[in-house]
């Protein structure tokens, strides 16, 4: 036995796929051009999958002010925020964001997967219990395994199936930490969140929205789904990502409640890990301007998503979900699904190839987001060539 | 709930969830044998949580290798409840 063993079967399905001549895990962008374009295989391509929801990657302004905090700050923290990595702007950083969203006190951490991995470890500990969506992210599993909760799954966007779990708890309910994101990754669903605070009503317990790909996507100013229902006030923690719509690197948690605080002196993910550097900070901080200001940028990106979402309906494709930025088209399998990614790609299309167990239910998705920074005639560059590809699907 | 039960209910849970492809027993690995993939694995829970009404956490998987083991874990929680 060596350690390795337990590789044969990733080894296998790599094999197969190099016997396909398809390698959708290791694409490299050559070039990148704008946030939806860039150079791959030396050709000319449509980003649809990038996540780049408002396109704020190449703004001028974001861009500027990274460049200022990288003169003037230099390239690194060099430490933890624990230590010698916390400037004064990580800190305005945490502020901003709490302003934003109205709430007391705000975390900044290195990225959304250790935001996510920092906030569970340090709230959910042995003893506590952790009543998860089915279909949420990995990070969030994670974050459960790390701080070493009794983590039980409930059926995706299921309140009722929230509520059974709920009672077999019992007293412990009262003390449940509930995980749910406000659009899911994969199809680009939405968590149905007035349901699932009337069972943490019901039952009692504390609730944690994931707003990674919903942030500067839902809401009036762009906080996400719970501000777009007016739900804000019943969520106790909104966990983010500056990856997506803030275009740079890093996530964040922000809470009403004091003991937010207490959490950097626990987690573990944000104690031992280097801080962002100044410049991601300095273009976030102004990329959160723009998007609390980005109303513009939202109806754009609507507009977008609707455009593609009518396109890929009308060829008669499957979608995961109705219109959001994130579109899903379901295929009826693996391989299917790989030659079409791959011939998408030769196309001039990239998306996202999502295969099992990282989708749901099985199903094998070829995944696109949308971007507001998407021009009409990129939209329709995208759907003519999903119609080329039509008779493989 | 003895045992078998569990045995007998989990064992039917599987031969849905493989839509009967091959024979399960006690010794069937769920990943090694039925080729169950992590998620298939965690939802096989949901239905079990259910069948028993039970709470079962997703922490008990890293020692669940067989169809003896769940059934085991399953027992104990079933007796606690």
């Amino acid at each position: 036995m060596g350690i390795f063993d337990k590789y044969q079967s990733l080894k296998t399905t790599r094999d197969e796929l190099d016997a396909l001549g398809i390698d959708p895990f290791s694409v490299k962008i050559d070039r990148i051009i704008s946030p939806t374009e860039g150079i791959i295989h030396g050709r000319p391509t449509i980003l649809a999958g990038t996540n780049n929801y408002l396109g704020l990657t190449f703004n001028p302004e974001c861009i500027a002010a990274a460049r200022t905090a990288l003169e003037n700050e230099g390239t690194g923290t060099t430490g933890s925020r624990m230590a010698n990595g916390s400037y004064s702007g990580h800190r305005l950083l945490e502020q901003e964001i709490a302003a934003f969203y109205g709430k007391r006190d705000a975390i900044v951490f290195s990225t959304g997967y250790q935001a996510n991995l920092g906030i569970l470890a340090a709230l959910a500990g042995p003893g506590d219990v952790v009543l998860l969506d089915a279909d949420c992210h990995a990070s969030l599993y994670d974050g459960c395994r790390l701080g070493g909760a009794e983590v039980i799954r409930f059926r995706h966007n299921n309140p009722e199936d929230l509520a059974k779990r709920m009672r077999r708890l019992g007293e412990r309910a009262a003390n449940t930490l509930i995980l749910v994101e406000g659009i899911y990754s994969m199809l680009g669903d939405r968590a149905p969140l007035k349901e699932i605070i009337e069972v943490k009503r019901e039952f009692g317990g504390y609730l944690l929205v994931d707003e990674a790909h919903s942030l500067g996507v839902l809401g009036e100013t762009g906080q996400g789904l719970a501000e777009e229902l007016g739900l804000l006030d019943e969520v106790d923690f909104v966990v983010g990502t500056f990856s997506k719509s803030l275009g740079g690197a890093g996530g964040f948690c922000v809470s009403d409640h004091p003991e937010l605080d207490l959490i950097r002196y626990s987690s573990r993910p944000y104690i031992f890990t280097a801080s962002p550097a100044p410049a991601t900070i300095a273009s976030t901080r102004q990329a959160l301007r723009l998007l609390a200001a980005g109303k513009h940028l939202r109806k754009r990106l609507m507009a977008n998503a609707e455009q593609l979402h009518a396109g890929l309906t009308s060829l008669g494709y499957t979608l995961g979900a109705p219109p959001s930025p994130v579109v899903a088209v379901v295929l009826d399998g693996k391989i299917e699904a790989l030659q079409f990614w791959s011939n998408l790609l030769q196309h001039g299309v990239y998306v996202n190839l999502m295969l099992p167990p990282a989708t749901p239910n099985g199903v094998s998705l070829i995944r696109c987001s949308v971007s507001a920074a998407h021009t009409p005639e990129q939209i329709d560059a995208v759907c003519a060539a999903f119609a080329e590809l039509r008779e493989l699907a | 709930m003895k045992y078998e039960s569990i045995l007998s209910q989990l064992c039917e849970e599987l031969l849905i969830l493989t839509k009967g492809r091959t024979t399960v027993g006690e010794n069937t690995e769920l990943v090694g044998d039925l080729a169950l993939d992590s998620l298939q694995v965690m939802d096989l829970l949901l239905l079990m949580e259910d069948r028993f009404d039970i709470s079962i956490p997703v922490s008990i998987l890293p020692d669940v290798k067989t169809v003896r083991d769940l059934a085991i874990q399953v027992e104990k929680l079933v007796s606690n409840s």
